[in-house]
């Protein structure tokens, strides 16, 4: 599939956003993070203003951007629709805790905080289900597939409150969910290369019984929308030193620079979210290029 | 609505039979020429005849080797949109504007209310779909919708623009829900099948198997012979012949 720089944009950085917002949220329910002092607020507004530059993002991926309205009907079938519909009901108790904070008044922002963490959670869930949910897209259709946007989102989300508001809490919650996406993922990776596609060339033409199918001459002599949207691909080599890139750069040195972090202090967390910012595009941008779509069996691929 | 309606009345779709498709593309040419001026806003056409042409076609014309032993046999294959009983195409679209006709059964975009996120076109196995970047929106087959019940076209005209212009007679339109309509009959005749019938969308449209030489059949002997100078011609002629003769042995 190929790999649309706003939709990586989107999804790394809503994702980010919404695990601040989930780890935020769940602090303040737990009574471990107060809104005292600029910090808190400035975080809250950290992670709102990266799910908004995600929303925003995703909006330039359409081609009718000013009919966007139009995608929050749909949800009793469309996963996209129920994850615009979830993102957007988020912004209520998010933003009405953002302006308590911004205001000082701490009363029922706990609740708040639990109502949005819900919220983002939701949403990231939905955000993995359009595309578990696809069956054309065999890398992507598979239950690890949500709790792995989930997991990434908890893991980038969770550096960035340890950036911003560090403690015990905060290095914990970005050292458990990291480490749960990268077992996650390492598994993901051994699930899809053990998958050579259940669908033929044959089963695609319906010729089977008569032989072996093969491409003679091309419907038309230049790609079209088809083959350069659902016909990307990347060399296997390639995949493989980007796999190897996002495992140091998102799991390994994050890791091993937030235990650093315990004890040095949290300026270790300044490299470490930089690399993980870089890891997770290149996770986003391959999990992408590395899918396979069932329509290419028509272009020549031979399994799907 | 993008649920999809339990049940439709009729299921219309196409029958493309691939022993007499010769893949002359005129009926992909045709389906541009109705579409561009029909239905949804015109199908994008860039650099037509440049050296890098690109458009949105609803009706693409695949050609296929297949082979079986020491026969291959070249397959002319038209891919649309089949038309799909239970299509993801229609349930994964957010805003309504993929959807199934409850009456024919139909699968249409609403080029008014289509938001262009393309998440259609990734639902769609058979590669149907494809995105018009200067509209915005999302195109696909309509099944000639608005030639099909045209009152103002001549009755010969109102079936899709492909079935039309076919000169081999190889796209039959009709009831597919209708087990005696003339394409369901076909279909039971010729051993009609589904393309990627394991997926589980249960397309509309059939197509018709081509049939193969027998393969035991013998291959004509063939004897070659050298060719040989006329022999009876005048004295001048024999000399070359004898100079041939005698210079070729
Ligand atoms: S062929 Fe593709 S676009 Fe047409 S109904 Fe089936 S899934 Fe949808
Ligand atoms: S591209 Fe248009 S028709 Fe397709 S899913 Fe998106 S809004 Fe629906
Ligand atoms: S017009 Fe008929 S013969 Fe020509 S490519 Fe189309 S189906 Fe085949």
């Amino acid at each position: 599939m190929h790999p649309a720089y706003s939709v990586i944009l989107f999804t790394t950085a809503s994702g980010a956003g919404y695990g601040l917002l989930f780890w935020l949220g769940l602090g303040h329910l737990t009574g471990l993070i107060h809104g005292a002092g600029w910090m808190p607020v400035i975080t809250l507004t950290v992670a709102l203003g990266l799910i908004t530059l995600g929303l925003l993002s995703s909006a330039f991926h359409l081609g009718r951007p000013e009919r966007a309205l139009g995608a929050f009907s749909q949800w009793r079938s469309s996963w996209l629709s129920r994850e615009g519909v979830v993102a957007v009901a988020t912004y209520v108790p998010a933003g009405l805790w953002w302006l308590l904070w911004l205001f000082g008044n701490g009363s029922v922002t706990p609740f708040l905080g639990l109502l949005a963490a819900i919220g983002a959670a939701v949403t990231v869930y939905c955000t993995g289900m359009i595309y578990a949910s696809l069956r054309t897209i065999r890398q992507w259709n598979r239950p690890t597939v949500p709790w792995i946007y989930i997991a990434l989102a908890a893991g980038t989300g969770g550096l960035l409150l340890a950036l911003l508001l560090p403690s015990t809490f905060a290095a914990l919650a970005a050292l458990i969910s990291l480490g749960a996406a990268a077992v996650l993922k390492l598994a993901y990776w051994k699930e899809i290369d053990a998958d050579p596609g259940q669908y033929t060339a044959e089963m695609a033409t319906g010729l089977g019984h008569l032989g072996t199918v093969r491409p003679l001459d091309p419907p038309h002599s230049t790609p079209n929308f088809v083959m350069r949207e659902m016909g990307y691909a990347v060399a296997r080599n390639h995949a493989l030193k980007l796999r190897k890139v996002a495992l140091l750069a998102l799991f390994a040195l994050p890791l091993f620079l937030i235990f650093i972090g315990m004890f040095a202090g949290w300026l270790a967390l300044v490299p470490a979210v930089l690399l993980a910012a870089v890891g997770v595009v290149t996770e986003r941008w391959l999990f992408f290029a590395e899918a396979e779509h069932v329509s290419q069996l028509y272009y020549g691929k031979a399994r799907a | 609505m993008t649920t999809l309606p339990e049940t439709t009345g009729k299921k219309l779709g196409l029958v493309i039979d691939l022993d007499k498709c010769v893949g002359c593309h005129a009926c992909a040419t045709s389906c541009k020429e109705w579409n561009t001026g029909g239905y949804s806003a015109p199908l994008s056409d860039h650099d037509p005849y440049g050296a890098d042409p690109s458009g949105a076609w609803l009706n693409r014309i695949h050609s296929y080797e297949v082979e079986s032993g020491p026969i291959s046999k070249t397959v002319h294959f038209p891919r649309s949109c089949l038309h799909c009983e239970e299509p993801a195409c229609v349930t994964v679209c957010p805003t309504g504007a993929s959807y199934k006709r409850e009456a024919d059964g139909i699968v249409l975009v609403n080029p008014d209310t289509c938001i262009g996120c393309k998440l259609c076109s990734w639902a769609c196995p058979y590669g149907a779909r494809e995105y018009d970047h200067d509209d915005g929106v999302m195109k696909k087959c309509t099944l000639c919708v608005d030639r099909i019940y045209n009152e103002t076209i001549p009755e010969e005209d109102r079936v899709p623009a492909c079935v039309r212009a076919c000169p081999t007679g190889a796209r039959a339109f009709g009831d597919l829900g209708d087990p005696d309509s003339e394409v369901s009959q076909e279909v039971e005749a010729r051993g009609g099948f589904n393309l990627l019938d394991e997926f589980g969308y249960k397309p509309v449209n059939k197509y018709l198997p081509p049939r193969f030489a027998k393969v035991d059949t013998p291959a004509p002997q063939i004897v070659e012979k050298e060719p040989v100078a006329p022999q009876n011609g005048s004295a001048v002629e024999k000399l070359f012949a004898w100079v041939d003769r005698a210079l070729s042995s």
